[in-house]
């Protein structure tokens, strides 16, 4: 059968030495002709002297709607094959997710391969993080004291900076700087072992590749994010809190409005919901430098894709967890008004 | 191995074959690289499988060790078809094997110390100063005392295929399969590595197997030598067998002459 799904091309040779034939378009166009296909045979001690190959078995030349409708059956067979590809690609995701999981919580990590993992996300993200909390605190103090002062409450100012980066700006920022630095770099070290054979390596010395690559990674990225959002916060706060104090705002009544705003459960649901990013982050980096595609180019785009991958993977997260934690504390607490 | 030691063909008359692939078919994405492929390796012998680039001699590598899976055919290891084992019931049997990769694949995060005593700490329980001890007999046997502190991408290639070698040799293996060893490297520093291949062969009385398309390396270390064209076997033999072979396409490789043809006369 012709990959295309519409063209019946195959014609069996009298040959008993025959095998296996397949018939394989060499060009892709409209209206192919037989020069497009090359025979492939298999197992033919001597290819067999003449094949038939029948093009358009079952297409009218010169039938009304005839392009159309061969054009329509390609468009079909492409997202077919786009599908099935999209969907063998998440069952590959799943078992690898699975794989790694059994490693996880059956066999202990040694402490030696784990260490320089939270050393390379724990500390070498640090500084970025730190340098974009600061920022995203003072940008929101100078976009809010504007209208805050306009209505002559400027000292709430530092609610609204406090409730923002506590609840999603400050895990949502770590998580997505931490899929930049440590999922990009975990895509392209994981896709340059692939391409180097260290991977084969690891398997050909009967080590499993998922228990000594990706489950450090994993543990590394997953206990990591929760500190590195608790300082993406606190410099977030402190950024916004000195553009304030810049502008004049009372330090006294900053800080007590946002201590009124501000609950434990928001710190929590915050750094409970950047353990979901750091896990996602780990598990997409690590699949895709395992898929890395040979060459500089392939790597690169394992790196590409790991980390867009991971963004997008990050901001549908956010999106289910608060709902979630939103319905955890409406249970728990009932809805409350921050602003009265 | 002297001439009495060979059978009718040349081959020579190892034992009972350690390895044996039955019948193996491999195609990736319509490329087939081995049809009906049958082939055995013998206890404590060096064969050398030669062949042009691409046909095939490294997956046959890869699929004596179950990283690769025959699409059809199996292939035995001491009696036990690998072809149909999973990945964690072929962990007892790769620890019986050692890979030199043709890049070395040295682990690039690990020193070289790291990398020699790597499959020691994967499969044996040993105390740090025995992982020391056998770390350091291993890196002597290939003349790199003193380097274990360094790095892989300090080294030198050849040094990096030393160090690879160190690494296959770690758990005492019972065979050793080596790919392109000499590829890519000076000839005298290839000649160090087919010095270090003869004297793993000796001291360690392993089965050796080894693909290149290096004629002097093959020569040298080869106790049987075995020439893979288009998927199949055309020549199987001693080295002296393999040099006066009648074949074009034997002679053609082993004498390096693409113009060489059908008619001209051999020797």
């Amino acid at each position: 059968m012709c990959p295309h799904g519409y063209y019946t091309l195959m014609r069996e040779s009298k040959d008993p030495r025959y095998v296996r034939l397949r018939v394989v378009p060499s060009a892709r166009r409209l209206r192919p002709k037989k020069r497009d296909f090359a025979v492939a045979g298999e197992g033919l001690h001597r290819p067999p002297r003449r094949i038939r190959i029948t093009i358009g078995a079952r297409r009218r030349e010169g039938a009304p709607g005839a392009e159309q409708r061969v054009f329509l059956i390609q468009a079909i067979s492409r997202v077919g094959l786009y599908v099935a590809d999209q969907v063998e690609g998440l069952g590959r995701f799943g078992v690898f997710t699975g794989q790694m999981f059994r490693w996880l919580l059956t066999d202990a990590t040694r402490w030696r391969l784990l260490r320089p993992q939270l050393y390379q996300v724990g500390v070498r993200s640090l500084p970025v993080i730190v340098i974009t909390g600061a920022f995203v605190g003072m940008v929101l103090a100078a976009q809010s004291y504007g209208q805050f002062d306009a209505i002559g409450r400027a000292s709430w100012v530092g609610a609204v900076i406090n409730v923002s980066v506590v609840k999603e700006l400050g895990p949502v920022l770590a998580g997505i700087m931490l899929a930049g630095m440590v999922g990009g770099a975990l895509a392209a070290e994981l896709g340059t072992m692939k391409v180097t054979e260290q991977i084969d390596a690891l398997r050909a010395m009967g080590a499993d590749p998922i228990k000594h690559l990706v489950v450090p990674r994993f543990i590394a990225t997953f206990l990591m994010i929760p500190f590195l959002t608790v300082y993406c916060d606190f410099v977030g706060i402190l950024g916004g809190y000195l553009v304030s104090w810049g502008y004049g705002v009372d330090t006294h009544e900053y800080w007590m409005h946002s201590a009124d705003v501000i609950e434990n459960f928001d710190v929590f649901s915050g750094v409970l919901k950047s353990t979901f990013f750091g896990a996602a982050i780990a598990l997409i980096s690590c699949y895709k430098g395992f898929q890395s595609r040979q060459g500089a180019y392939g790597v690169g785009m394992a790196a590409l894709e790991a980390f867009v991958s991971s963004f997008v993977a990050i901001l549908v997260l956010d999106f289910f967890v608060v709902l979630f934690l939103n319905g955890v504390y409406d249970l728990l607490w009932g809805r409350v008004a921050i602003f009265v | 191995m002297s001439e009495h030691d060979c059978d009718i063909a040349g081959r020579p008359a190892a034992g009972e074959p350690v390895i044996r692939l039955e019948n193996v078919w491999k195609e990736f994405a319509g490329n087939v690289v081995f049809r009906d492929l049958t082939l055995g390796f013998g206890r404590s012998a060096t064969t050398v499988v030669l062949g042009p680039s691409g046909v095939g001699k490294s997956v046959m590598l890869k699929l004596i060790l179950g990283l690769l899976k025959p699409d059809r055919g199996r292939i035995w290891v001491d009696g036990t078809e690998i072809s149909a084992l999973s990945e964690r019931d072929l962990v007892p049997i790769r620890t019986r094997f050692g890979l030199v990769f043709q890049g070395a694949a040295l682990f690039d995060y690990l020193t070289v110390r790291e990398n020699v005593a790597f499959p020691l700490r994967e499969h044996k329980d040993l105390a740090e100063g025995e992982i020391e001890r056998i770390v350091r007999e291993k890196l002597a046997l290939v003349d790199l005392e003193g380097t274990e502190d360094l790095w892989p991408e300090q080294l030198s290639g050849g040094m990096k295929k030393r160090v690879g070698l160190a690494r296959a040799i770690a758990m005492d293996p019972e065979v050793i399969l080596y790919d392109e060893p000499t590829t890519g490297l000076d000839p005298v520093t290839a000649d160090t590595i087919n010095e270090m291949i003869l004297r793993c062969q000796r001291e360690l009385r392993t089965t050796s197997v080894v693909v290149t398309h290096d004629m002097a390396s093959a020569y040298k270390v080869g106790d049987r030598l075995v020439m893979l064209h288009e998927g199949r076997i055309i020549a199987d033999g001693m080295p002296d067998h393999i040099r006066d072979s009648r074949d074009v396409r034997v002679q053609r490789f082993i004498r390096g002459d693409a113009s060489l043809s059908a008619g001209a006369p051999n020797g």
